[in-house]
């Protein structure tokens, strides 16, 4: 199969996962108790019974459910996401103001776990039974074992309290002013904490994954090959041994960004991290349909597109799924 | 504390005189300029307060938005919009005169008719109906003059002036037509108050800056107020200790108070709460037996430790409430009975009452409920009266409720035996006491009304009177009784106020410590030298 006949396929089974997905969430989070309408009467402070019915009517919360889910999707399709119940603002608004922030922690958590895991696991994988090696196996367990709020809490407390050299929460100062360049500097001095928890779990794996799959290729017969061959160990490890072992890393980080992006949801609630986690855990607190519907499908996409990303990036790297099936 | 009719309505002679807004005395000169980075667990909805309560949006509501009057931290009214005001000798009219050189933050005037625009909107779509429900008519003589024809007298009308109750909102904004309720100008308000909205973002931070056309000279004196916005007490605590936010205005937790009060850096009060009038309770089906029963009601009264309650369980920060108005107020009366701890009488009363021990020494079953979300001042005083009341024979199951919108279902339609819950007074009982003990506001649906469908003739007929008493001292009488009744009644056995406290830098002068606090427009609070 040809790269866009592939690439055309995946579209397509991607839009018709992501309509299930919003099929699926709207009966899901219907079914759930609550009503949207009591809810935004207890933030007001109170309503009467004709506010209460004004609520409902406003919101179509008084139409059967499966004429609000027709209009629902058809509104979608028009790329309309709804009004949040609670801040009575265009969904597409609100979750545009939070993507960005979601995507910037997501990535760089991606990047900090590949790349630190990947190198961990590379020199751990050269002695294997040497201490870098245990210390790799036991940061794996550790990382892994630890669930992340936990982790994110720790690190407030030794880094924000303790040794206070990095914020509490939020991504900018209240009071930053400042150009371009000291703004930037100013997010990536918030991120610092949140992305290194949320990179913490996946570290562990890839530094696992890789160094098993450095160890197997480490051990082929090219690699000898290549050291007969009298090339320094740096280009036999770096540019032999590690393209060849880093296929399996690609897969496995494909699949984990749904796994990123659900970590995002709670790291970003420690941290006060302004994302799309944030105000899905506030939306479902509050009752917010549309935005905790809109917060999910943004999800399903992202992850769709990761995947995608992932399968494409994999022909790129090994030729023989490139070239496979010729 | 006593006020006389006058300092209360502001009536004969009207305050003529220049607006005084510094309440407190300088020992330095007040500096200018600077940022105040406020913290808050909550998220408002939108910004504007006309058609929506609470402190969310009260507090930078009051920012945005000037009222017509301002209280100080005596419940005395002082000009603000209005440089002064009348009440009419029958009680069926105020006039307000307006400031003649305010101006909406787009530079357009305020006028009366944006006064008569606000208080018809606040009137047909505030919660609080009974704010202004007696305004028959607002009639504009000229443009800075504004009356306000009531259909019977309405003693507490100044405070429903005043900030955080009344924002002048202005009518070519928000009279385009479209409904209030969804405007988008909600989010993105122009404004009358001394800070105008620089961003919002909802569920993260607001930023308002200085209005440099504000219509009292050298106010507001800060350049900046931006309120973050975290769920996690705890990053807030830790935001504030470590100077990267300024002040914590709605603290409640113990411990986080306790251990605000032992940083050296801040000031800790409990003022600035008392318009609020914050009051945890526990409430009782009056309609569902055995709690039909008053003797059983106030068995169970007889049961509880309140100060337990508040010295244990709330560390000591909390203080008791005994009553359903606020015993900062000066509606409260102290001789409201106050159900001390007596279990001897608490199991004499229910023996009496038929509700003999059986031979595993209880007596009856009972549920107990809480809103979620708020486990010291809620759950674990359900868990308490768990443990409490199986001491007198009481077999009580804590329910809990997944979220609010179940707790307040489950509520507001009865299917419920006893109830934690926290209501608030709103400055007058008009507005935030009536409305749990009327009969006539018993209506099926509908949280803090009254739910727990109480109901006597007597108490309907004093707050009936209240409500329409000009004279303050008769009007303290009625209230006075309607006290001792329902303290006699318990439909609710009041516990504690909630401990609100405010946590703020200790370089900060003048932080807001009128009844209304935060929610009253922070024209006078600033940065000392340094």
């Amino acid at each position: 199969m040809g790269p866009t006949a592939y690439i055309a396929r995946r579209l397509a089974y991607g839009v018709i996962l992501l309509i299930g997905v919003l099929v699926l969430n709207f009966f899901l989070i219907h079914a759930a108790p609550g009503d949207p309408a009591e809810t935004i009467a207890g933030a007001m402070g109170g309503a009467t019974a004709r506010m209460l019915a004004d609520i409902r009517s406003a919101y179509g919360l008084d139409k059967p459910l499966l004429t609000q889910l027709a209009i629902y999707l058809g509104r979608v399709a028009h790329g309309d996401l709804g009004m949040s119940y609670y801040f009575n603002q265009p969904v597409i608004d609100l979750i545009a103001a939070r993507v960005g922030p979601t995507i910037l922690l997501v990535l760089a958590a991606q990047v900090i776990a590949i790349t630190a895991g990947v190198a961990m696991g590379v020199f751990a994988a050269r002695k294997p039974s040497g201490p870098l090696s245990a210390f790799v196996a036991v940061l794996s367990t550790v990382g892994y074992a630890a669930p992340v709020f936990w982790t994110g809490i720790m690190l407030v407390i030794l880094f924000a309290s303790i040794i206070p050299i990095f914020p509490v929460e939020g991504m900018t100062s209240a009071r930053f002013s400042g150009g371009f360049v000291a703004h930037i500097g100013d997010v990536l001095y918030h991120l610092a904490l949140p992305a290194f928890t949320l990179a913490i779990i996946f570290l562990a794996q890839y530094s696992r994954l890789s160094r098993a799959s450095m160890i197997d290729v480490l051990g082929a017969d090219y690699v000898r090959t290549a050291r007969a061959k009298g090339l320094s160990e740096t280009k036999v490890v770096f540019k032999h041994a590690l393209r060849n072992a880093v296929l399996p890393i690609i897969t496995v980080a494909g699949i984990q960004f749904g796994n990123l992006i659900s970590g995002a949801l709670l790291v970003e609630s420690v941290f006060n991290w302004p994302g799309m986690g944030r105000l899905a855990f506030d939306s479902v607190l509050r009752r917010d349909y549309p935005t905790l519907l809109g917060i999910l499908f943004f999800a399903a996409l992202m992850v769709v597109v990761a995947n995608l990303l992932t399968d494409l990036s994999y022909r790129f790297a090994d030729p023989r799924i490139r070239t496979g099936g010729r | 504390m006593k006020l006389t009719r006058r300092e209360i309505l502001g009536s004969a002679g009207a305050l003529l005189v220049a607006p005084n807004f510094a309440f407190r005395a300088h020992a330095e000169e007040p500096q200018k300029g600077g940022a105040m980075v406020m913290v808050s667990t909550q998220s408002p909805r939108h910004l504007n307060p006309a058609v929506q309560s609470g402190a969310a949006t009260g507090v930078p509501g009051a920012q945005i938005f000037a009222s017509p009057l301002m209280f100080d931290a005596n419940w005395k009214p002082h000009p603000y919009l209005a440089e002064s005001w009348k009440v009419a000798d029958d009680g069926l009219s105020v006039t307000l005169n307006l400031v003649k050189n305010a101006k909406f933050h787009d530079g357009k005037p305020i006028t009366s008719d944006d006064v008569k625009f606000s208080i018809e909107t606040i009137k047909a779509h505030h919660p609080f109906t009974t704010m202004f429900e007696p305004v028959s008519a607002v009639e504009t003589p000229d443009e800075h003059t504004a009356t306000i024809r009531l259909a019977h007298p309405h003693p507490a009308l100044l405070l429903c002036l005043s900030s955080a109750l009344c924002p002048i909102i202005p009518r070519h904004i928000f009279g385009d037509g479209r409904d209030i309720m969804t405007h988008p100008a909600n989010s993105n308000p122009v404004g009358s108050g001394p800070f105008r909205l620089e961003e919002f973002k909802p569920g993260q931070r607001i930023s308002l800056v200085k209005n440099t056309d504000f219509f009292i000279p050298d106010r507001p004196r800060l350049d900046k107020i931006i309120i973050t916005i975290s769920n996690d007490p705890n990053a807030i605590l830790l935001a504030v200790e470590n100077g990267e936010a300024d002040c914590y205005p709605f603290a409640t937790a113990s411990q986080d108070i306790k251990r605000l009060q032992r940083n050296d850096r801040l000031d800790v009060t409990d003022k600035g709460f008392e318009g609020l009038g914050a009051i945890n309770w526990l409430a009782f089906n009056t309609k569902k037996p055995p709690l039909d029963k008053k003797m059983v009601r106030q068995a169970i009264g007889y049961a509880i430790d309140r100060n337990f309650i508040t010295k244990a369980l709330m560390r000591g920060v909390a203080k008791p409430q005994r009553s359903p108005i606020i015993e900062s107020s000066p509606f409260f009366n102290p001789k409201i009975p106050a159900y001390d701890l007596d279990l001897d009488k608490a199991n004499a009363l229910l023996d009496q009452a038929g509700h003999k021990a059986g031979s595993d020494g209880m007596r009856f079953k009972l549920t107990v409920d809480y809103i979620p979300g708020a486990p010291e001042q809620q759950e674990s005083v359900a868990q308490y009266l768990k443990s409490q009341l199986k001491k007198v024979g009481i077999d009580v199951e804590v329910r809990a409720s997944p979220d609010f919108p179940t707790w307040a279902k489950r509520i507001s339609n009865y299917d419920f035996d006893m109830t934690m819950d926290a209501v608030y007074n709103w400055g007058d009982p008009v507005i935030g006491v009536h409305r749990t003990y009327l009969s006539s506001n018993i209506r099926k649906g509908v949280i803090w009304s009254n739910t727990q469908r109480y109901s006597n003739p007597k108490v309907d007929e004093l707050l009936g009177k209240a409500a329409v008493e000009m004279d303050f001292a008769k009007r303290k009488a009625l209230y006075d009784e309607f006290q001792m009744i329902v303290g006699d009644d318990l439909p609710i056995y009041w516990i504690n106020a909630l401990p609100y406290h405010s946590a703020y830098d200790k370089r900060i002068a003048d932080f807001p410590e009128t009844i209304w606090g935060t929610m009253q427009s922070i024209n006078d609070t600033y940065w000392k030298k340094a």
